[in-house]
């Protein structure tokens, strides 16, 4: 099938499909908007939260129900309480003056920037012709995993093969990433030792309390 | 079936947008990361989105990625956060001038 009429094309969605969509749709603008606008950081979290939930929702739609969960859990369960805490710790959960524009002219400037690259995307997607469009390069998100009808079936079963053949190597570097990033955290997070002033009995009784 | 691609992937490039927004405009760091988090789901419902549309399960491994991706991003960054606010107390962008000329 041509590229264009791929990106276009209407497969018959019924009506429940539609109205999952809109739905979820509404909930990841809101909850994208109210990231943008909120004053009070904490409630930018939690309408962050909201965003991660709609676009969890149409993963689910798109036949992605493994990365549906995996969404949930790493970015809701993980990333915004991380997020959360901080903000807690810092201590800067209150209300921020967002009206000022400190440097003169930017924010005009990025809504202009952003439009105009918004709808530079959307013009292309819809009049490109050099789309590739090659299909399943990798490997097709439903079917056995080996030739026999017994093996395991289905998107989690071909997501797992394929992270453990084709991005074997990708998937070791990730390990190193996650270890660096671990360790970086850290060295960053720790306190910068003041050995001048602090006695070394006084900094014992804190590393054991 | 679900709807045609066309539709999510013009909802990913308006939550990249939306992103992208909120990065430039607001000051807060801790905002700011937020707003990176939103542009990297917006890449990842257009990944999520062409894997449907080309039935090519590779698409949903760079998901997976970019998750990883993300959570170490915000892990050393929130550290960075930490560390510059226990030096100036403040986590406003524009506040943190030193190397300023």
């Amino acid at each position: 099938m041509h590229p264009t009429l791929l990106l276009l094309a209407s497969s018959r969605p019924t009506l429940p499909d539609v109205l999952v969509f809109a739905a979820s749709a509404a909930v990841i603008l809101v909850g994208a908007l109210g990231v943008v606008t909120s004053r009070n950081p904490v409630h930018a979290a939690l309408s962050l939260v909201m965003t991660l939930f709609g676009v969890a929702v149409l993963f689910i739609e798109q036949e992605a129900d493994f990365l549906a969960a995996v969404q949930i859990i790493v970015y809701a369960g993980a990333i915004v309480v991380l997020f959360l805490f901080v903000i807690m710790f810092l201590g800067v959960d209150r209300r921020e003056e967002i009206e000022v524009d400190s440097l003169v002219g930017q924010r005009p400037l990025a809504f202009i920037l952003i439009g105009l690259t918004l709808v530079g995307v959307v013009v292309m997607a819809a009049t490109a012709h050099w789309v590739t469009g090659a299909h399943q390069v990798v490997g097709p998100i439903h079917g056995h995993i080996t030739s026999s009808p017994t093996s395991p079936y289905g998107e989690p079963a071909q997501l797992g093969k394929q992270l453990f053949t084709t991005y074997l190597f990708a998937f070791e570097a990730t390990a190193a990433l996650l270890v660096i990033a671990v360790v970086g955290a850290v060295v960053l997070a720790r306190r910068p030792p003041m050995p001048q002033d602090a006695p070394p009995e006084e900094s014992a009784t804190e590393l054991s309390s | 079936m679900s709807l045609a691609g066309g539709w999510y992937l013009g909802l990913a490039a308006i939550l990249f947008s939306i992103g992208a927004i909120g990065l430039l405009v607001r000051r807060n760091v801790l905002i700011m990361f937020m707003c990176i988090e939103l542009m990297l789901n917006a890449a990842n419902l257009t990944f999520v989105t062409f894997a449907r549309m080309l039935n090519d399960i590779g698409g949903q491994v760079l998901v997976f990625f970019v998750l990883v991706v993300a959570a170490a991003e915000v892990v050393v960054g929130l550290g960075i956060v930490v560390a510059i606010f226990r030096r100036r107390s403040t986590t406003v962008a524009d506040d943190m001038n030193s190397l300023k000329g």
